[in-house]
C-alpha cells in the first residue's frame, strides 16, 4: 500500500571527487538510468538503505491489513465483503513481494519481521488511526490508498531492479483499491443521514493523516538529497503533496463532502490548491508510537507470528522428515 | 412440506454452510502465522463466499417472496440459519481452524461430486462450478493436516486435540434428514447413502498419514440443520448483521 | 536450528503459449507447499495455466563482472539480425 520516507540515515550526497572510482562507476550507472541487480557491486550505505526502505514498505503493507481488517466481518453486503477480503489479500501479497525484494539484499524476512516486532524499524503513521465506521474503508481506499499511488507510480523507475519490479506488479494490483474507495465514498455520500455523516466523519479524520503520508516538508528534511542521488526516491515530499492534494480538492466537491481545511483553496497563480500543512508534531508523536492504535497494531503483529511459531515450525519439521524418508528410500533401492 | 419448501430448506443449507465458515475463515486476514498461508486462507474464504452468494441467490429465487442472497444473509435470524454446528465452532488456533476446514471440505468435496449430477439444472450448474474451487481447498487442508500432525511434538498434539474437539460436529454431516427424502424421489438430490463411508474413508487415509488418531467415542451434536444453533452463531450474526440491522434500507 | 522456511523462485506460464517467466519469490517448507502457495500468491487474477518453483538456492547465475566477456561479443555478429540484409521490395515477402 504505501511507501513513507520515514527515518532514513540519509547524510548527504558525496562530491565526485569523494567518491571511489567503484563509487564513481555506480553513480555513473544510475544516472544512466540503468537498474541495480543484487549480484551487482554497490556501496553499502546503499544497501543499508533500500533495506530500510523496502523493509519498512513491507512492513506497512502487513500492519496495513490490520484496519481495514477491521471490517472485513461487518462488510454490509456479500459482494463488499469480497472486494474488501480480496483488497485486504493484495496488501498481504505487497508486503510479500516486497520483503522478497528485500531479501535479494542479503536480509531475511524473519530478520526484517523481527526488527518491526523490537520497534527497530517502522511502518507508515497511517495505519496507527482507527478505522471506526464503514465509510473509513471508503476513505482509506480513496484517500490512503490515493496518496500511496502517488508514491508508487514513480518508484516503478527506482534504482534497484528487484524494488523496481515489485513496485511495478504492486502498482498494476493496486489500480482497483483506490476506485473500490471512491465508490463507497459515492455511495455513503448519495446516502441517508447517517451515511452521510459518517462519510464526513471519516473525512474529517483521514484527511489530515492523508497528508501526513508524504512525510515531512522538504525544508525540514536533511534526507532526501543522497536517496534521490541513488534514484531511490524520485520526488520530494511537497510536490507529491501537492499533486494529491490537487486532486483530491475537487473530488470532495464531486462528493459534496466539507474538507476539514478551511484554507482550502484554488490558487490561480501557481496553478494549484493552497492548504493548511498537517500537525507535524503529531505526525512525529504518532512516529514515535503516541499515535490512537500503535500498540494494538504491533501487538497483533506480534502475536500472529508468536502463536504462528508452532505452525511453522510443524510444517519444517514435516518437510525435512518427508525428505529424510525420500532419501533413505532411495538409498533402501540402491541396495536392492 | 411441500417439494419447494424442502427445496428452499437445503439451499439454505448449502449457502450457509459455505457463508459461516467463509465469515470465520475471514477473521484470519492479518492474522495467519505466515504470509502465504494469510493469502491462501482469504482465497478460500472468498471462494466460499461466492459459493454463498450462488447457493443463497437460488435459494432465494426458489422461495419466490422476492428476496435475494443479501436478504437472506443478513436479515434472518439465528433460527433461521441451517448450516452444520461444525462450520460455526470459533476458529480456535491455526490448527484447529484447518481441522475444521478439512472436515468439512472432505464432506462438501463428496456432496459437491453427487450435487453435480443432479436433475436441477441450476445446482447441478453451481456444483460444477464449485467442485473445482473445493478439490483445491481439500487438497490444501488435507495436506497442512498431515503437515502439522506429522511435524513436530506440539504440532501433533495440538492436531489431536483440534480433532478430538471437532469430531463431535461431524456426525450431524451425515443425519439423514426425512424433509429431504422428496427431492431425492424426483432426483434433484442424489442418494446420499454412501457418503459417510466415502467421508471416513477419506479422512482416515489423512489422518494415517498425519498420524492422528480418530475419537472412538461416537457421541455427535445435531441442530444446525433445522436452527438449533450453539451460542456461537448468534454473536457471529450480531457482528456479521450489524450495518443492515442497524440502518435498514440503506444502500451500501 | 532456524525455522524459516526455504526461498523459492517462481515461474508462470500464462494462457498464451509463452515461455514460463518469473513473476516472483517466495517462502515454503517444500516443493510441494511451494507449487500451492505460488497458486494462492501469484495467480490470483487468472494469470497462469503451469507453474514452476526452483528453490532458490539451486539457481546458477552469472556474474555482473562477466557482462562484457558473455554479452558484448554477440553485439558484433550483426548479420544474425534479419535487418541486417538488404533486400528489394520487389523480391516479395521474406
Amino acid at each position: 500500500m504505501y511507501a513513507q520516507v520515514l527515518d532514513q540515515n540519509d547524510s548527504g550526497v558525496k562530491s565526485r571527487e569523494d567518491m571511489s572510482e567503484q563509487e564513481q562507476i555506480f553513480q555513473a550507472r544510475i544516472d544512466a538510468g540503468e537498474k541495480i541487480e543484487p549480484k551487482d557491486w554497490m556501496p553499502d550505505a546503499y544497501r543499508a538503505m533500500l533495506i530500510r526502505q523496502i523493509g519498512q514498505h513491507a512492513h506497512s503493507e502487513i500492519v496495513g491489513q490490520l484496519p481495514e481488517g477491521n471490517w472485513i466481518t461487518r462488510a454490509p453486503t456479500l459482494e463488499r465483503k469480497a472486494i474488501l477480503l480480496a483488497k485486504v489479500q493484495d496488501e498481504a501479497g505487497h508486503g510479500l513481494y516486497l520483503y522478497a525484494a528485500a531479501e535479494t539484499l542479503g536480509v531475511s524476512r524473519d530478520q526484517l519481521t523481527e526488527m518491526l516486532h523490537q520497534g527497530r524499524m517502522k511502518y507508515s503513521s497511517i495505519f496507527n488511526y482507527p478505522t471506526l465506521t464503514w465509510a473509513d474503508i471508503g476513505a482509506v481506499g480513496w484517500l490512503v490508498d490515493g496518496a500511496a499511488i502517488m508514491n508508487q507510480v514513480p518508484l516503478q523507475r527506482t534504482s534497484y531492479g528487484p524494488y523496481a519490479r515489485a513496485m511495478v506488479r504492486i502498482c498494476k494490483e493496486e489500480s482497483f483499491h483506490q476506485r473500490q474507495g471512491f465508490a463507497i465514498m459515492m455511495k455513503m455520500a448519495n446516502g441517508n443521514d447517517a451515511q452521510r455523516r459518517m462519510a464526513q466523519d471519516a473525512l474529517d479524520r483521514m484527511w489530515f493523516p492523508s497528508l501526513m503520508m508524504f512525510g515531512p516538508p522538504d525544508k525540514d528534511s536533511t534526507h532526501s538529497t543522497r536517496s534521490m542521488a541513488w534514484r531511490i526516491k524520485i520526488n520530494g515530499n511537497d510536490e507529491l503533496r501537492q499533486k494529491f492534494v490537487d486532486q483530491t480538492a475537487p473530488q470532495i466537491e464531486f462528493l459534496s463532502l466539507t474538507c476539514p481545511d478551511n484554507n482550502l483553496k484554488w490558487n490561480e497563480e501557481k496553478q494549484g490548491y493552497d492548504y493548511t500543512d498537517p500537525d507535524w508534531k503529531e505526525f512525529f508523536a504518532v512516529l514515535k508510537g503516541n499515535g490512537p492504535c500503535n500498540k494494538e497494531r504491533l501487538g497483533a503483529r506480534v502475536k500472529a507470528w508468536e502463536d504462528g511459531a508452532w505452525v511453522r515450525d510443524g510444517l519444517m519439521a514435516h518437510a525435512r522428515k518427508n525428505a529424510a524418508r525420500t532419501v533413505a528410500k532411495g538409498e533402501n533401492e540402491n541396495v536392492q | 412440506m411441500t417439494q419447494r419448501e424442502a427445496l428452499f430448506e437445503f439451499l439454505q443449507h448449502l449457502g450457509d454452510n459455505t457463508l459461516i465458515l467463509s465469515h470465520r475463515v475471514s477473521e484470519w486476514c492479518g492474522h495467519a502465522p505466515v504470509i502465504e498461508e494469510d493469502i491462501a486462507l482469504a482465497n478460500t474464504a472468498l471462494d466460499l463466499i461466492g459459493q454463498a452468494q450462488m447457493w443463497l441467490g437460488l435459494a432465494a429465487e426458489i422461495e419466490g417472496a422476492g428476496r435475494d442472497a443479501d436478504a437472506l444473509t443478513y436479515h434472518r435470524d439465528s433460527w433461521d440459519f441451517r448450516n452444520l454446528l461444525l462450520v460455526e465452532r470459533p476458529n480456535g488456533d491455526f490448527g484447529k481452524t484447518l481441522m475444521r476446514q478439512f472436515l468439512f471440505d472432505a464432506w462438501q468435496a463428496l456432496m459437491l461430486e453427487k450435487l453435480a449430477r443432479s436433475e436441477h439444472k441450476q445446482i447441478a450448474a453451481i456444483a460444477g462450478k464449485a467442485i473445482k474451487e473445493v478439490a483445491y481447498h481439500l487438497e490444501r487442508s488435507g495436506d497442512t493436516v498431515i503437515g502439522l500432525g506429522d511435524g513436530t511434538e506440539e504440532s501433533h498434539a495440538r492436531m489431536q486435540a483440534a480433532l478430538d474437539d471437532l469430531w463431535p460436529y461431524c456426525g450431524e454431516m451425515f443425519n439423514l434428514d426425512e424433509r429431504y427424502n422428496a427431492l431425492i424421489l424426483a432426483n434433484i438430490l442424489p442418494r446420499m447413502d454412501d457418503l459417510r463411508a466415502r467421508w471416513l474413508s477419506k479422512v482416515t487415509d489423512i489422518f494415517d498419514d498425519a498420524t492422528l488418531v480418530i475419537p472412538t467415542d461416537n457421541f455427535a451434536h445435531s441442530g444446525g440443520k433445522s436452527g438449533r444453533h450453539t451460542e456461537h452463531l448468534g454473536h457471529l450474526l450480531c457482528e456479521m448483521q450489524v450495518l443492515q440491522r442497524s440502518y435498514p434500507g440503506a444502500k451500501w | 536450528m532456524s525455522s524459516e522456511w526455504p526461498l523459492w523462485e517462481i515461474f508462470i506460464r500464462g494462457q498464451h503459449g509463452m515461455s514460463h517467466r518469473h513473476v516472483g519469490s517466495l517462502h515454503a517448507p517444500d516443493a510441494k507447499m511451494a507449487i500451492k502457495n505460488a497458486r494462492d500468491v501469484y495467480t490470483r487474477r487468472n494469470e497462469g495455466v503451469s507453474i514452476w518453483a526452483v528453490e532458490a538456492l539451486h539457481i546458477a547465475a552469472s556474474v555482473p563482472s562477466d557482462k562484457g566477456p558473455l554479452f558484448e561479443p554477440s553485439r558484433s555478429k550483426v548479420y544474425r539480425h534479419p535487418t541486417f540484409f538488404d533486400i528489394p521490395d520487389d523480391a516479395g515477402s521474406m
